[in-house]
């Protein structure tokens, strides 16, 4: 497996679980316990009514495009080869969360465009998150 | 609260001409714009007692520049929130001097980034020379290769989709503002341009190609504020500030619509402190990073309904002649964008309002009120929004 060339999380306490998810192929938001709110990307603190008790649940995986941008130039090592896709795709769950549409033409993609989850692995402790065109 | 409308005015101005300075420091393009402007209002060094400024590079920049100028402010300032920083700044100086705790303040900004070969708006996650991505929100938005370009276009796509708006409205803006650019012999790029020359150039990240992008360029300037009191005996009739607004926006857990942006939540104080309503104002200086910025921010300040944005930059309504001139300098466009644009707002709000090109086409006939929006940091995550109008008697 070549070697992974783009940008790395930083993990810590309170984004471990997700991306430890992450590694066993399953893509984790937040639900609040008191205000029953979700929230992207995930934190140590309800973003809404400000309590810690933060669930962790499993997101479907499907949503669809929000918006999109094919980039073509980008100087940032991992991204200045050719165009890719960075989107908003937003989850059925009803969070947006910033991504890459892979396995499609850069052509093909529109906003509305049913996607889901898939994940590549980067190294032993990181697998990253990306959307598909749905099956 | 108190009211604070012509609390304070600007009375002092400058702008460093350079758009390319490669044997100076920033620290030096600040001290020199800081004397001009000085001179400008006819103040001293001894009359300074606020220092506002933000830099992309100097660390604690307020502490560097006081250091550097040998000076002793009651009050330093580096709130640092992208380009529409120094919108922020006035209306810091504002308060500080109508509640009387300083009388003067100086604000200021300067950069190498063109010099520097820093890639603003394309420079993805190294364009902050970042060894490690920060856990959050870094770490969920940059391993997509996110850059400051990509983020304004993903907003331009979705404009596009929900309200039809089109390459050739955005291409509107950068026309116009190359026409203005070509009556200021400052500008960066003075030649004309067509719409066809903007939608044939090359593709940054769609839907925005490389013409609806603002310029990278070295600069500087500063900005002198001061107490009515103080005001009267400086040389220019004093450009009173009548109200200010500011908020930020951001992604809301996940949960918000990024196509309304920060200037939606800004302008309102703004308006309801200056006492006056759309139709007074005669110019607007509107951060233009990107075209849609300023279809998106016409829309958020109330001058025309959401969505119809490409509309009404169309058929001249925004160029000198029209019914709301827009950056009369040639904007981030065309004039300059030095990292972060804010300062240079003020600074042509401030010309048109002392009517320093009577007499030339670039002059707002009449201009007696100016609004002045700054936009920082990027509307598809987060940024801010800072309104300031601006006034004489």
């Amino acid at each position: 497996m070549p070697e992974w060339n783009k940008p790395l999380p930083t993990i810590v306490g309170e984004t471990k679980p997700y991306w430890d998810a992450c590694r066993q192929g399953r893509l984790l938001i937040q639900k609040c316990d008191k205000c029953s709110e979700f929230q992207f990307y995930p934190r140590g603190i309800c973003s809404n009514c400000w309590s810690n008790d933060i669930q962790w649940v499993q997101a479907s995986g499907k949503g669809t495009v929000w918006t999109f941008t094919v980039t073509y130039q980008n100087r940032t090592q991992g991204f200045n080869e050719g165009p890719y896709v960075l989107a908003l795709v937003e989850l059925e769950e009803g969070v947006k969360m910033f991504t890459n549409i892979v396995e499609c033409e850069p052509g093909a993609v529109e906003i509305g465009m049913p996607v889901e989850v898939t994940f590549a692995r980067a190294n032993d402790r990181v697998s990253i998150p990306y959307f598909k065109p749905a099956s | 609260m108190a009211d604070v409308n012509r609390g304070a005015a600007i009375v002092g101005i400058h702008e460093h001409i350079t758009r390319y300075a490669p044997d100076k420091s920033e620290l030096q393009l600040q001290g020199e714009s800081i004397i001009k402007a000085l001179d400008d209002a006819g103040l001293t060094k001894k009359d300074v007692d606020g220092l506002l400024t933000a830099s992309m590079s100097i660390r604690n920049s307020g502490l560097a520049l006081a250091d550097y100028l040998d000076m002793s402010p009651k009050m330093v300032d580096n709130t640092t929130v992208g380009g529409g920083s120094f919108e922020f700044h006035l209306s810091h100086a504002l308060n500080a001097i109508a509640s009387g705790r300083i009388n003067c303040a100086v604000i200021t900004y300067s950069t190498l980034a063109k010099s520097g070969g820093v890639s603003v708006g394309t420079g993805g996650v190294s364009r902050f020379g970042h060894p490690q991505l920060d856990p959050s929100p870094d770490s969920f938005e940059e391993l997509y290769g996110l850059t400051t370009v990509g983020l304004y276009a993903m907003i331009a796509q979705r404009h596009m989709h929900l309200y039809g708006t089109t390459s050739e409205q955005l291409a509107e803006v950068a026309v116009t503002m190359r026409k203005h650019a070509g009556m200021n012999p400052e500008a960066l790029f003075r030649n004309p341009i067509t719409v066809e020359d903007v939608v044939r150039s090359r593709v940054i990240s769609s839907p925005l190609h490389l013409m609806d992008c603002c310029v990278i360029t070295d600069g500087g300037g500063a900005v002198v504020v001061a107490s009515p009191e103080l005001a009267k005996n400086c040389r220019h009739k004093p450009v009173w500030v009548l109200g200010a607004g500011e908020a930020v926006a951001h992604q809301g857990a996940g949960k918000r619509d990024l196509m309304y942006i920060a200037a939606k939540q800004s302008h309102e104080p703004a308006f309801a402190m200056a006492g006056v309503t759309h139709k007074d104002i005669d110019m607007a200086m509107i951060y233009d990073s990107f075209t849609i910025t300023v279809i998106e921010t016409l829309e958020d300040l109330g001058f025309c309904e959401k969505g119809e944005g490409g509309q009404f930059v169309s058929n001249g309504r925004i160029q000198l002649g029209g019914e709301l001139p827009i950056n009369t300098d040639g904007g981030g466009l065309s004039s300059n964008h030095p990292g972060m644009r804010g300062l240079f707002l003020l600074l042509e709000a401030t010309r048109q309002l002392r009517h320093q090109f009577e007499g030339t086409p670039r002059q707002v006939p009449d201009c007696k009120i100016a609004l002045c929006h700054g936009t920082g940091g990027a509307l598809g995550s987060r940024h801010s929004g800072g309104t300031v109008i601006l006034g004489v008697d």
